[in-house]
């Protein structure tokens, strides 16, 4: 994305907040005239202060405007503080939920072409930058630059001839400061790279401590280690310390600016051009003018970094959604479960082929068996059942009706799925039951848990079914997992069923008593089941052979024995 | 804290003269004003001339130039300080966490240990570093500018003494307010990082179930939440300028006003009044200076502490320096008499009374469900844990009685959890044995059935990525086996090792490793009972207790449990895939 497209987008979002924004922008102006008013009235306090002549009126009334004058900055700054928070904080929020709510919308296709990290990134940490970066422009961008530009007009209506000597000096400390940037710049990046390195390496030797013990090569990996730590030491020793180098330098120039200030200053003094007062005045600026010279610098690094960040996250969010559901779209009712395949093709990309021109047709209530070698697509007949992809050419019919005539949320909710890589939400034991059917009562609930044999298990359980499991599954083991996947399948009984090795990582014996209540569940239901054990796909009544990614052959057992093909070739193995 | 201190000791000299010059700039910045002052009241006031002001300017460059010098000359020595601090610091600790044993990998966790090494140790640095720059410079300003104030006038003085304490408790309990709301922040922030994540990971089983809206609703409610914190966070800092700006201000009326008196009465002069004007503006950036000092500190004392708590952590396991006591080549190679294990904080023994004996050369399969104990039992065997009761025998001799490299040679494991390292496949391969021939080499693929895998990764010097994310489980697998063929060590565990594994491989493994040329005696532990039927002796485990120990024909007839798992494999089905 271009800068300036994020920009504009930027203010898009800003624009819900302008009168908000026009009165910050107002303070700010405020600010500045007046903290740089303030000065004034105490140099001309100063000048009020003349041995032997001391004007205690005059002095009494420049002090007391300064009060004034101050009291008002105060809370002005406050106020102007408070918005700009609350601008900031707020399109930051409208930009993660939007994104958010981008998520839900996006088609598994982008999700599962990112990873997780990378995604996650976008929505919090990129979000974060850009939150970091808003505020600081908001409130150093635009004050630092109304605070040069006053100074330099005051300073001018004060004395051109020492304006020009601050304003010919000053660039000097950017000019220094840029000098610096620019020459650490490749130090930082060696200095991160050598720290991802480190990084790798410690996720990889600690991450499998395990292992370096069982093979003895402690000694190895920290010889490694102590290598990659010297290099570290070296780099950043000196990223640290050139870019350290920064704030004395620059304090350095704003030391010489004010001391030819004072120069020149007390020159024009001694030829009576100038009060006293008007000189600490000047010394006065002189400080603050530089000061935000270097802030300025700043905040634009910063604001270009916040730029780069927020480039990403509109990339997300302008991503293009999943086709939405039409308006009139279908709702299944009463499914009986037939399901027709016809003339099916599909590739995730358009240069390596996958399923092509497949047909089948699933009478309501048969079994489908998925059989195949690991890593041959199994899983791409799941995304295609639940319109988690879309056919690329072909139609997929449920009672008759095209599923991508039908609402997305009604076709999904027909099927009951378990898969092997069980998910589970982080909150109750109960929540993740009743996930599919929350209105469901504690006794069915308890029912549907037992007839997957998960009751026993929960019940020894801290809190039972309040038990807390933290982030997927927490201290559950796989099989405990999958066990809670299957009872909230048999608590919601949907018309369909896909189950992907839903048995997968439970021992055999538990698995014998869950079967009796599988082969219950699948009575009447429409099956799809990928499994390796042989008597489910033996008694299945269509078994699906797949290979590559494709479908090659299908039938039932004995009708594929008799092909002699790539089914009797496994079966035999 | 102290533990970590320690690692400072070789940059004493740096620790003392990275303040020493910090302190050095700050005083010559504490001059200026006073130079200024003698400008107005000298040079201007009793007209001393163009000389003098000439003069006191190039003081003023001179002071300039001198604080650079010292100032780069402090940041220097800090930064050497500091880095080469977190240097030894992370040697130290990546020794330390290496020398754990398994039970405190268990309580540790990994990803604790690794922020542990990465952030915690950064903040650290970043911490020694910032406290060596400023700790002395920004009191000594602040304390500073005070003290050139008394000199000036005593009476003046009073004025930054009460400015001083006011804007500390201010600057002070503004951040000490808002430290824990900061922290606060951070949770939720955590929190909705977390659900955009589950989200993710769940993206299938969330959309199967129709809850997108739901999720929509409760990130949208953590979100908010995190909006309103980070809004009353900002809400009190927001503060910070205004508050602080109101008082110096008015330490500056009345530094004016008083001043004005003392001028009248001839005690003080308008000079000394701008620089005891000039004083007090720079009290303020360095309070400000000194406010975020602490914030960082904080941080880092935070990250200290959390370091030193696993330095804390002793292993548990003590190793003899040598051996002691004799190893006998005696045929019976691996004993268990009575032993128990239970974990740390596990609650129930994970182990009890298990009592057998293997002869040299025998195959012993261990089965039963998960979380009966097979992992836990093998894991006795090379001492990765001890056990809590019994003894565990190695070649009639204790294992607590070896020295770790002498057992470790003893014993080649296959971990459960396949995992291979950056490099190539030989690096890897190497592992087992570092100076193991090309041949061993090949040999070991062979027997492992991973000779297709090399091929298709380029032969020995193929490359393997980080995890061997760039290899899939099955390969993964057939390579953790041939690394620990590489070892020929006289005892071979195979932890359930082969579960990624098709029958037809799994058999012709289990074939290769009988004609293995070195003859180890082998442990196989499965969940399939056909990986071990053929084994000499088979011992079932059921919740952590020996249900039977025999050979195939012998269990069938005589253990219950055994006969459950056989059928619920054999009998009614047979595996396809």
């Amino acid at each position: 994305m271009k800068q300036g497209k994020v920009l504009k987008k930027v203010l898009s979002y800003l624009k819900k907040y302008s009168a908000l924004i026009v009165f910050s922008v107002v303070f700010a102006a405020m600010i500045v005239g007046l903290t740089l008013y303030v000065p004034i009235l105490i140099g001309n306090a100063i000048d009020a202060i003349v041995e032997g002549a001391v004007n205690f009126g005059l002095i009494r009334d420049y002090l007391f405007r300064v009060v004034i004058v101050v009291a008002i900055t105060a809370f002005l700054q406050w106020l102007m503080n408070v918005i700009n928070n609350h601008v900031t904080y707020h399109v930051v929020r409208d930009i993660r939920k939007e994104a958010f709510d981008k998520l839900q919308i996006l088609p598994l296709k982008y999700v599962d072409a990112h990873s997780y990290g990378e995604i996650v990134s976008r929505i919090i940490t990129d979000v974060d930058t850009f939150a970091d970066g808003l505020l600081m422009g908001f409130t150093q961008l635009f004050t630092g630059i109304v605070t040069i530009l006053g100074t330099l007009a005051i300073m001018l209506s004060l004395h051109p001839m020492i304006t020009l000597v601050v304003v010919v000096i000053t660039p000097l400390s950017l000019f220094v400061a840029n000098f610096i940037a620019k020459h650490t710049y490749d130090m930082f990046k060696v200095q991160s790279e050598t720290r991802g390195e480190q990084t790798a390496f410690v996720e990889e030797m600690l991450g499998n401590a395990k292992v370096v013990k069982a093979f003895g090569r402690a000694d190895e990996s920290m010889e490694t280690f102590v290598e990659i730590n010297e290099r570290l030491q070296k780099c950043s020793l000196k990223a640290i310390f050139y870019s350290s180098l920064t704030n004395p330098c620059t304090r350095f120039v704003n030391s010489i600016v004010y001391a030819c200030v004072a120069l020149v200053g007390a020159f024009t003094v001694l030829s009576g051009n100038m009060t006293v007062g008007i000189l600490s005045c000047f010394l006065n600026y002189a400080n603050q003018y530089t000061k935000p010279f270097n802030e300025v610098s700043g905040v634009i690094t910063e604001l270009q970094n916040a730029i780069a960040c927020a480039g990403r996250i509109f990339e997300l969010i302008e991503e293009k959604p999943q086709v939405p559901d039409a308006e009139d779209s279908v709702l299944l009712n009463d499914v009986r479960g037939e399901i027709r395949c016809e003339n099916v093709c599909f590739s995730y990309t358009p240069e390596q082929k996958l399923i092509e021109n497949f047909n089948v047709h699933v009478k309501p209530g048969q079994n489908v068996a998925i059989v195949g070698p690991t890593g041959c697509g199994k899983t791409t007949v799941i995304n295609l059942l639940m319109r988690f992809y879309d056919v690329r050419s072909g139609e997929i019919k449920v009672d008759g009706n095209e599923i991508q005539d039908i609402k997305r949320q009604s076709l999904r909710s027909n099927y009951g799925m378990v898969l092997q890589e069980t998910w589970l939400k982080s909150g109750t034991i109960r929540d993740n039951i009743k996930m599919g059917k929350p209105q469901a009562t504690d006794e069915e609930m308890i029912a549907a848990a037992k007839a997957a044999h998960a009751h026993s298990f929960i019940r020894r359980l801290p809190n039972g079914y309040d038990t807390v499991i933290g982030e997927d599954g927490g201290m559950l083991s796989q099989g405990q997992k999958q066990l809670l996947c299957i009872s909230r399948i048999m608590l919601s009984l949907p018309p369909m069923l896909i189950l992907d090795e839903a048995t997968s990582s439970i021992d055999t014996r538990t698995e014998m008593k869950i079967q009796s209540a599988f082969s219950q569940l699948m009575k009447g239901r429409t099956s799809f089941i990928v499994a390796h054990r042989l008597s489910t796909i033996k008694n299945a009544d269509i078994i699906l052979v797949m290979k590559d990614g494709n479908i090659i052959e299908q039938g039932n057992h004995e009708q594929l024995l008799k092909q002699n093909g790539f089914y009797a070739q496994l079966y035999r193995s | 804290m102290k533990r970590l201190l320690i690692y400072l000791q070789d940059y004493k000299k740096e620790c003392v003269l990275a303040p020493l010059f910090k302190m050095l700039e700050a005083s010559f910045e504490l001059l200026v004003p006073l130079v200024i002052a003698a400008i107005i009241d000298t040079g201007i006031g009793e007209s001393a001339g163009k000389g003098y002001i000439t003069k006191a300017c190039l003081i003023l460059f001179a002071l300039a130039f001198v604080g650079l010098v010292s100032s780069v000359t402090a940041q220097f020595f800090s930064a050497k300080a500091a880095v080469g601090y977190a240097t030894k610091l992370r040697n130290a600790l990546f020794g330390h966490l290496q020398s754990m044993s398994y039970s405190e990998i268990d309580t540790i966790g990994t990803s604790t240990m690794i922020t542990r090494m990465t952030s915690d140790v950064n903040q650290t640095q970043t911490g020694v570093n910032m406290f060596l720059r400023l700790f002395l410079r920004s009191p000594f300003v602040v304390f500073g500018a005070m003290i050139m104030a008394y000199t000036i006038d005593a009476k003046s003085a009073i004025s930054f003494a009460v400015a001083i304490v006011l804007l500390l408790v201010v600057v002070c309990g503004i951040t000490k307010i808002s430290i824990p709301l900061m922290k606060q922040v951070q949770g939720q922030l955590d929190d909705v990082l977390l659900t955009a994540r589950e989200n993710l990971v769940g993206i299938r089983v969330i959309r199967a179930f129709c809850k997108e809206e739901e999720e929509v609703q409760r990130f949208a409610e953590k979100n908010m939440k995190l909006t309103a914190g980070q809004k009353k966070a900002g809400s009190v800092s927001a503060l910070m300028n205004p508050l602080t700006y109101i008082i110096i201000n008015l330490a500056i009326v009345y530094l004016i006003w008083t001043g004005a008196v003392q001028v009248d009465r001839g005690i003080l002069t308008q000079g000394q009044v701008v620089a005891l004007y000039n004083y007090m503006s720079q009290i303020l950036v360095e309070l400000i200076k000194l406010a975020n000092l602490i914030i960082t500190l904080n941080k880092a004392l935070a990250s200290a502490n959390r370091i030193a708590d696993v330095f804390e952590i002793e292993t548990s396991m003590e190793w003899k320096r040598n051996a002691e006591g004799e190893d006998s080549l005696a045929e019976d190679i691996v004993v268990f008499k009575d032993v128990c294990l239970s974990y740390a904080g596990g609650g129930e023994e994970a182990l009890s009374d298990i009592d057998f004996t293997v002869k040299r050369g025998q195959t012993i399969g261990i089965i039963g469900g998960t979380g009966s104990g097979k992992s836990s039992l093998v894991n006795l065997i090379p001492r990765f844990y001890d056990a809590t009761r019994g003894e565990v025998l190695v070649d009639g001799k204790n294992v607590r009685e070896y020295a770790e490299e002498e057992l470790e040679k003893k014993i080649a494991v296959v971990p459960q959890k396949a995992v291979l390292f950056k490099g190539t496949i030989e690096s890897n391969l190497r592992w087992g044995k570092e100076d193991a021939t090309a041949e061993e080499m090949e040999q070991a693929i062979a027997a492992a059935q991973a000779e297709d895998v090399v091929k298709a990764k380029g032969g020995l010097s193929g490359e393997v990525a980080q995890g061997g994310k760039n290899l899939s489980g099955g390969q993964r697998q057939r390579l953790t086996i041939a690394r620990a063929f590489v070892k020929q060590a006289p005892i071979l565990i195979l932890d359930d090792s082969a579960s990624a594994l098709d029958m037809a491989t799994d058999a012709r493994l289990r074939a290769a490793i009988r004609s293995l040329s070195y003859q180890p005696t082998v442990f196989i532990v499965s969940q399939r009972t056909n990986a071990i039927m053929d084994a000499d002796r088979i011992i079932v485990l059921d919740d952590g207790k020996v249900e039977g120990i025999g050979t195939h024909e012998e269990l069938l007839s005589t253990c219950v449990v055994y006969k459950e798992i056989y059928e619920s494999q054999f009998k009614k089905e047979v595996s396809a895939s």
